[in-house]
C-alpha cells in the first residue's frame, strides 16, 4: 500500500507519494556525500572532514585554493550537467513512450555536438586559433540542439507527429550529425580535431566559475518548469487517444515538451560536452525506484543523474594518473552494455 | 447530446464516411453494428475529435466541437479507446486519477473533490480493493473497470467506448455491459459505443445505429429494426431471428455451411 500525503492549501494542492519523497531525501543525501568524496579526491587527496570545514571557510589556503579553484567549478558543472541531461531523458521518454529513448538516440546531443565542431572549424584562422571567443561556443551546441529538435520534430510532422517517426526520424538525423561532425574533423586541422573530439566524447574538466554561474541558474530554472509539467508528462504516457480525450492539446504539449528537453541538454551539453547515456540511465534507474509517476520520477532521476556525471568525472580524472580520462568515456563504458541489456529485457517480454 | 452535419470521414483519399447527418440522442444507450471495416471505429472516434473530419460538422449540445477548447470538451464528453495502454507499474488509483486533468491546473493539482470523486468511480466500478493494486496485475474485466471508473471521473454527460467487451471472456464482457447500464439508468449518463456481438447490443441497445456502405442503414430500438434482411444486408450474413428467451430483445441465429 502507497502511502499518500495529500497536500491542500488555497494556493497549491497536490498529491505526494510518501515513499518516493523518502527516496528522494536519501538521494539528497547521497548527492551531498558523493559530492564531497569527489571534492576530497585528486592529485592530492584532501580528507572529506577537511573538505567540510574548507567549506564553511576554515581551511588552509593552499587545501582551499585546490578545492574551491580546481576542483569545486568542474563537479558543479558536472552534477548540474548530469541533472539536465537525466531530466531531459525522463522527459523524452515520457513523450516517446519508450524508455529506450534519450536526447542521444534522437540526434538532439549529436546536433549539438555537430554545432561546436562547426564553430570550431568556422571560427579559425590559419594560426589555428579561434576568432571569436571561446564563450560562444555554448551558444553554438545550444542552437545546434535547437535546430536539430526542430529539424527532428519538423521532418516527423504529417498530421501531427507519433512517437514511432520521431525515433525513426532522430536515430538518422543522430547519424547524418554524427557523420559531419567527422568530416569537418578530418578537414580541420589536427589541434581542432583532438579538441573537438574530447568534447564530443563530453569532459567537464575545462570548467570555470563563470560557467557554474551560469549553468546553476539556468538548470534550476529548466528544472523547476519541469516540476510544473508534470501532469502534462503523465498524460503523455497514455498516449495520444487518452490525453486527447482528458482534455490535453497533445500535439501543442507535445512540442511544448520537446523544446523543454531541447533546452535542457543544450544547457548541459554547452557546458560538459555530450556526456552520453545519462539521459537513458538515469530515468530508468530512477522508475525502478519510484515509479513512473513523473513528480517523483524528474527530481530522482536529476539527483541519480547528478551522481552518475560527478563519479564518471572523479573516476576519470583520478584513477589512471597524469592522464585524464573525459567523463564521457566511463557514461558510455556503464550505458552502452545498460543500453544492450534493456534491449534484451524488452525482447523477453 | 450530439449531432454531426454532413460530416465526411477518410483515410487519406480513401472515403469511410459520405456526408452523413446523425443524431446521437441525450440519455440513450447507442449502439454502433456494422460488419468490419464499415467505419463504426472511425465515426465514434472523430465525434470523440481523435480523429480530424474531411468536412463537415460535429456539434455537441448545439455548439461546433472545434469551437470549444480541448479541456472544456473533455468536462463534457469522454472516450474509450479500444485496447488503451497503460504505463507499466501504475497503480489503479493512479490511473483513475488522469480523469480528473480537465479540472485540474498546475495550482489545484490535486482538490479534495477530486480525492472524491476518484473514490467514488473506484467504488461505482466495484475496485476499492484493488485500489493500490498494479493495472498489469488484474484480470481482463477488472481492467477495463479500471478504464471505465477513469471516465467516470471525468465526469462527463456523455461517454464514448470502443469496443469496450473485446478480448473479454463471455462472463466479464456482461459485466462491463451490465456496469455500463447502471450508469445510464442511475446517473442518466449518455452512452454511445461500438459492439461486435449483435445479441449483446439488442440486450442492452436502447437506440441501436446500423452502418453500412458509408453510411447509416438503419437507426432504432433493436425491436425494430433488426430483421433477417438488416442482417443480411449489413453483415453479409443469412440468420434466423427468435426472442432472447431473458431479454425478450431480437437474438440472431446465424447459419453456416453445416446447415
Amino acid at each position: 500500500m502507497k502511502k499518500l500525503l495529500n497536500l491542500q492549501s488555497r494556493f497549491y494542492s497536490q498529491l505526494i507519494d510518501l515513499s518516493a519523497l523518502k527516496q528522494l531525501g536519501i538521494l539528497i543525501v547521497v548527492v551531498a556525500i558523493t559530492f564531497i568524496i569527489s571534492l576530497s579526491i585528486g592529485d592530492s587527496f584532501i580528507s572529506p572532514l577537511k573538505v567540510i570545514s574548507i567549506l564553511s571557510g576554515n581551511g588552509s589556503e593552499f587545501d582551499t585554493l585546490i578545492v574551491q579553484e580546481f576542483r569545486m567549478p568542474r563537479i558543479i558543472v558536472a552534477l548540474f550537467a548530469g541533472m539536465g541531461l537525466a531530466v531531459s531523458g525522463a522527459i523524452l521518454q515520457g513523450i516517446i513512450r519508450n524508455p529506450l529513448a534519450s536526447p542521444d538516440v534522437i540526434g538532439i546531443s549529436a546536433g549539438a555536438g555537430g554545432a561546436v565542431v562547426a564553430f570550431l572549424a568556422i571560427f579559425s584562422d590559419t594560426n589555428y586559433s579561434l576568432t571569436v571567443s571561446m564563450e560562444w561556443m555554448p551558444v553554438a551546441a545550444f542552437v545546434g540542439a535547437l535546430v536539430t529538435a526542430l529539424l527532428v520534430y519538423g521532418l516527423s510532422w504529417t498530421n501531427g507527429v507519433t512517437a514511432t517517426r520521431l525515433v525513426m526520424i532522430g536515430v538518422g538525423i543522430a547519424a547524418f550529425m554524427q557523420a559531419t561532425s567527422t568530416v569537418l574533423m578530418l578537414a580541420g586541422p589536427i589541434y581542432q580535431a583532438s579538441k573537438a573530439n574530447i568534447w564530443i566524447t563530453g569532459s567537464v574538466n575545462s570548467a570555470t566559475w563563470e560557467q557554474v554561474k551560469i549553468i546553476i541558474p539556468v538548470i534550476a530554472c529548466l528544472f523547476f518548469l519541469s516540476l510544473l509539467v508534470t501532469r502534462h508528462l503523465n498524460l503523455q504516457q497514455f498516449g495520444d487517444d487518452v490525453a486527447t480525450s482528458l482534455g490535453q492539446g497533445v500535439q501543442k504539449t507535445r512540442l511544448a515538451l520537446l523544446l523543454l528537453c531541447t533546452a535542457l541538454v543544450g544547457s548541459a551539453v554547452a557546458f560538459s560536452g555530450t556526456i552520453g547515456f545519462v539521459g537513458l540511465m538515469a530515468p530508468h534507474i530512477a522508475r525502478r525506484l519510484v515509479g513512473s509517476s513523473f513528480g517523483s520520477l524528474i527530481p530522482v532521476s536529476a539527483c541519480i543523474g547528478g551522481i552518475l556525471v560527478v563519479l564518471a568525472d572523479t573516476i576519470g580524472r583520478s584513477m589512471f594518473g597524469s592522464i585524464e580520462v573525459p567523463a564521457g568515456v566511463f557514461t558510455a563504458a556503464i550505458g552502452a552494455p545498460y543500453f544492450i541489456y534493456l534491449l534484451i529485457k524488452m525482447q523477453k517480454r | 447530446m450530439i449531432e454531426t452535419k454532413q460530416l465526411q470521414l477518410n483515410y487519406g483519399e480513401k472515403v469511410i464516411i459520405e456526408p452523413l447527418d446523425l443524431f446521437l440522442p441525450k440519455g440513450e444507450i447507442t449502439i454502433l453494428i456494422g460488419s468490419n471495416g464499415c467505419g463504426k471505429s472511425t465515426l465514434l472516434r472523430s465525434i470523440a475529435r481523435l480523429l480530424k473530419p474531411k468536412s463537415g460538422s460535429i456539434l455537441l449540445n448545439a455548439e461546433d466541437i472545434t469551437s470549444l477548447s480541448a479541456k472544456e470538451t473533455a468536462k463534457k464528453l469522454s472516450i474509450l479507446p479500444q485496447q488503451p495502454l497503460a504505463p507499466e507499474g501504475l497503480t489503479v488509483l493512479q490511473l483513475v486519477k488522469q480523469g480528473r486533468f480537465p479540472y485540474q491546473n498546475w495550482r489545484k493539482q490535486w482538490s479534495s473533490e477530486d480525492q472524491q470523486i476518484v473514490e467514488q468511480a473506484i467504488a461505482a466500478t466495484g475496485l476499492t480493493e484493488f485500489k493500490d493494486c498494479e493495472i498489469e496485475s488484474l484480470s481482463g474485466g477488472q481492467r477495463q473497470r479500471a478504464w471505465i471508473a477513469m471516465t467516470l471521473a471525468q465526469q462527463t454527460d456523455i461517454i464514448l467506448l470502443d469496443e469496450p467487451t473485446t478480448y473479454l471472456d463471455l462472463t466479464h464482457q456482461i459485466e462491463v455491459l451490465d456496469l455500463l447500464s447502471k450508469l445510464n439508468q442511475e446517473e442518466n449518463r449518455t452512452i454511445v459505443m461500438v459492439l461486435h456481438d449483435i445479441n449483446l447490443a439488442c440486450r442492452y441497445a436502447t437506440n441501436m445505429i446500423a452502418l453500412v456502405n458509408k453510411g447509416i442503414y438503419a437507426q432504432g430500438k433493436p425491436k425494430e429494426i433488426v430483421t433477417v434482411k438488416l442482417i443480411q444486408d449489413v453483415f453479409q450474413l443469412k440468420c434466423e431471428i427468435i426472442e432472447d428467451p431473458i431479454y425478450g430483445t431480437p437474438m440472431c441465429i446465424p447459419y453456416g455451411n453445416r446447415k
